[in-house]
């Protein structure tokens, strides 16, 4: 038929009328069944349900081992190994098969010495730990502040942790989930798919001097599995570290305070502002870690911190430490 | 169609130095390099091309009366254009080589008789050398418009700034839905290939760039040109090829014509690159060959060959005339001058203009900056931008730091460790502080000074907690300093709130604070250039 030249006094053929019909119909057919299903799926758009879930990876109490406890006068790997022992072992923590999630400070574009990150050398400790207690896999990641490549170069975590054989995992845009955090403040916000995905979460802050809080601590690490505009935290950031508290609930917090920054927090930059402390805090009751920290090294109580006062009323943790038996080591 | 061994291997040249320049153009941003700790430096060579473009040199010579680091390299391809002729833009120029391809495309209005005319020697070929010279004219008055034209610089603002962000779009809006498929398969196929893609050559993030739209029209549009007129741009416009054109009058090397064997049967202007009468009865146009070969292997009779010491009549020096030539003088020493005696540079600075760190004084930054964009492509945090009106009509497609889209990283100098010409002269991350070795004392360069809208700003303004800007202050001690104030809420509740001030002597104008305001569209703190370091007028405090 095609490419024959038309012939009107060569009429079509039955058949190639009857085919032509057909072609018609099946395109008007196909037309209108799309049309149909499409019309059916024009509904008013409205955001998919974010998912809720608390993330609770808390291990059970075992009151043979303390909720806290501090380790000074050592090198980063000795103090962490050291505070770890102390609380019964990294085995406690990390079972066999487990997908372990370290989340230290990586949220700036500095060096080590300036102690706006974590001790890069506290972090590759923990992940050979981690590796020793027969973990799956043991993945490192922030979200950055500053641009995330520099940051987890200039750190010395992506390489420490690489070279104890982490996943380093940067913070990749399209890697955020929706959650519902069920907070106060805070309701559905981007979280780093990691910290959704982990078996045990290890909390690893560094101690450091904050505006705002007067320290940043363990809890405010928790900042950094946020992505969106996390910026809009500050108006309300009692109630903000509360709830984010309450919905991520690490099964170990390990605080990096080798080296804290005394003023000037969270950035530094300046070796003025750095004081060597020499320590490790560890433990399973974050709110009692915070609330140490802050007393030692910036003089404050919790009565200066409310989030700490909020928290330990929410249940999360207890700020008297007569009730609570703190461990400390000397090392050396 | 390959019909003599030279053009394979010019071929191969050809693909050869294309795929070098865009692999260069791609690593051109921050890379993981493996082992790298505190100090992050560009490793790969990513201004060589720029370093081997003479037209670069011989204006930044006549613009800055110095030639910068590596320019020196430039010999390589200028001397040998004194042998050789223009080889360089028919073997080695990414930008030729592009409109090559595209003018080898199957076109429509390039068939036959038509294509046979259309690669006819024109007397608009000219044109690049009324360019030249009034480019080299504006250089001596201390522009580098030039860079809106050069090759180079084309290539990279285009591609960097607009095709490859544009590819970026596009794989990721592929990619990101098979990697959330729920197929497993589907989600494993997806997230190898964004592996794959990204170490080859995706960016670590999405980049947008201001005019990217207009830069990529611009360039595709010079391509389409192709379609019609074989190498329109290299032809007519060009200013390296007209320089290079120039320098080849001397060449030894050039095409020899067997005038005997010649039967007129116009094959060898069928895939003519330069339009420079290869055909038989008329002289050979030294200056507009690009030394393709095309024409040695369609030539049914062999007639054509390029030989070293011919001894025949060819035109050598550029068809260009006194008037030409003095048009050419004319517009560049007149549009300089006039150029600056619009408002732009020196009494009325436009509060927005911030350069990057380390770039020079506005007239010693505006007699280098060629507008190649490298500064831009590089900048992890996709801070600089090419200016529209911001910089005046002399500074068109000059960087500037736009803070809202991104702050300039406390101790990152790629933007300096990439510039061709020294506009960004490269420095250290300790002269931009806060590096280890840098203490309160040191003077690190500043870009600009932040100021408040107090009329915005969340404590100032509406009895609500914030300093995120403080909290994001790379300074130390910290620019920014707060001040604890009683204010009434709504609710006439007494409500203790801090609020920021910045400290001019200590802020660096890095613009992070800005990035880091919640109020997004219109930050309540924002960076003005004035204190900016470059500038010794431009200041605000008596003792800096």
């Amino acid at each position: 038929m095609a490419g024959e030249p038309a012939n009107p006094s060569n009429p079509l053929t039955r058949r190639e009328a009857m085919l032509q019909l057909l072609r018609l119909g099946g395109i008007a057919a196909s037309a209108a069944g799309a049309g149909y299903w499409l019309s059916g799926r024009s509904v008013r758009p409205v955001p998919a349900p974010a998912e809720q879930a608390r993330r609770d990876h808390r291990i059970a109490d075992d009151d043979q081992w303390p909720k806290l406890t501090v380790v000074q006068n050592g090198e980063p790997r000795t103090l962490v190994r050291k505070a770890l022992e102390n609380l019964g072992g990294m085995s406690r923590f990390v079972g066999r098969q487990d997908v372990v999630v370290i989340k230290p400070n990586i949220a700036w574009d500095r060096t080590p010495e300036q102690a706006a990150n974590t001790n890069p050398e506290a972090v590759a400790e923990v992940v050979r730990q981690c590796w020793q207690a027969g973990a799956k896999r043991v993945i490192v990641t922030d979200v950055s502040c500053n641009e995330p490549r520099r940051c987890f170069m200039r750190s010395g975590i992506q390489a420490a942790a690489r070279t104890a054989g982490a996943e380093v995992v940067l913070p990749n845009p399209e890697l955020f989930r929706e959650v519902e955090l069920g907070g106060v403040v805070l309701k559905t916000w981007p979280v780093f798919t990691p910290f959704l995905e982990a078996d045990k979460i290890i909390n690893m802050p560094i101690a450091k001097h904050h505006e705002l809080t007067g320290a940043t601590l363990g809890m405010k690490n928790w900042y950094g599995i946020l992505g969106g505009e996390r910026n809009r935290l500050h108006q309300q950031i009692h109630q903000s570290l509360v709830d984010l508290a309450s919905f991520m609930l690490p099964t170990v917090t390990i605080l990096d305070a080798y080296r804290i920054l005394v003023r000037n927090g969270p950035t530094g930059g300046n070796l003025e502002d750095v004081a060597q402390k020499k320590t490790v805090l560890a433990g399973t009751d974050p709110v009692a870690l915070d609330a140490w920290a802050a007393k030692a090294w910036w003089n404050l109580d919790p009565e200066h911190m409310p989030y700490l006062q909020m928290a330990a009323s929410h249940g999360l943790g207890t700020t008297d430490f007569d009730t609570l038996p703190v461990r400390v080591t000397q090392l050396s | 169609m390959v019909r003599s061994k030279l053009q394979l291997v010019r071929r191969i040249s050809q693909i050869f130095f294309l795929l070098v320049f865009l692999a260069l153009l791609v690593f051109t941003s921050l890379r993981p390099t493996p082992g790298a700790t505190s100090d992050i430096h560009m490793r790969a060579p990513v201004r060589l091309f720029f370093e081997w473009d003479p037209l670069v040199a011989v204006a930044n010579v006549l613009a800055g009366h110095a030639l910068y680091r590596g320019l020196l390299w430039s010999l390589l391809i200028l001397v040998p254009t004194l042998f050789l002729g223009r080889f360089f833009c028919g073997w080695i120029c990414p930008m030729g080589t592009l409109q090559h391809w595209v003018g080898s495309l199957p076109s429509e209005s390039k068939r036959g008789k038509q294509r046979i005319e259309s690669n006819r020697y024109k007397r608009w070929q000219t044109l690049k050398y009324v360019v030249l010279i009034a480019g080299l004219v504006a250089a001596c008055f201390g522009s580098m418009a030039l860079g809106w034209l050069d090759p180079f610089s084309l290539l990279v603002r285009s591609i960097g700034l607009a095709l490859l962000p544009a590819f970026n779009v596009a794989v990721r809006s592929v990619l990101t839905p098979l990697e959330h498929s729920h197929i497993a398969l589907i989600k494993a196929t997806g997230e190898t290939l964004h592996t794959v893609l990204q170490a080859l050559v995706l960016d670590f993030r999405q980049t947008h760039f201001a005019q990217g739209i207009a830069l990529g029209i611009l360039f595709l549009f010079i391509l389409a040109a192709s379609l019609r007129i074989t190498r329109l741009w290299c032809r007519s416009i060009c200013p390296l090829g007209a320089l290079l054109g120039a320098v080849s009058r001397f060449s030894i090397f050039g095409l020899h014509k067997d005038a005997a064997s010649c039967d007129k049967c116009n094959r060898c202007l069928l895939n003519c690159q330069g339009g420079d009468e290869p055909i038989g009865g008329v002289p050979w146009r030294k200056s507009e060959c690009l030394m393709c070969m095309n024409c040695v292997g369609s030539c049914p009779h062999s007639s054509l060959q390029f030989k070293f010491f011919r001894n025949e009549h060819e035109v050598a020096t550029p068809d260009i005339g006194r008037r030409k030539a003095i048009t050419g003088l004319a517009a560049g020493a007149a549009v300089v001058p006039l150029m600056r005696a619009n408002t732009g540079m020196g009494k009325s600075r436009e509060a927005t203009l911030l350069r990057p760190p380390g770039a020079l004084d506005e007239p010693d930054f505006l007699s280098r900056c060629i507008r190649c964009g490298e500064c831009m492509k590089v900048c992890p945090n996709n801070s600089l931008h090419p200016t529209l009106a911001e910089a005046g009509i002399q500074g068109l497609w000059t960087p500037t730091l736009v803070p809202r889209i991104g702050y300039c990283e406390p101790s990152c100098v790629l933007c300096s460790e990439v510039c061709p010409t020294g506009a960004i002269w490269q420095i250290t991350p300790k002269e931009k502080g806060w590096v280890v070795g840098v203490s309160a004392q040191s003077h690190p360069i500043r870009l600009g000074t932040a100021f408040y809208d107090r009329g915005r700003c969340l404590p100032w303004a509406e009895a609500t907690e914030c300093i995120v800007c403080e909290e994001w202050c790379p300074v130390s001690p910290k620019a920014i300093y707060i001040e604890e104030a009683q204010v009434i809420d709504s609710s006439g509740k007494t409500k203790t709130l801090k609020q920021p001030r910045v400290d001019p002597s200590r802020c660096v104008g890095c613009g992070a604070c800005e990035y880091a305001c919640p109020l997004q569209e219109r930050p309540a703190v924002y960076v003005t250039s004035i204190g900016e370091s470059r500038s010794p007028s431009a200041q605000i405090l008596l003792n800096k």
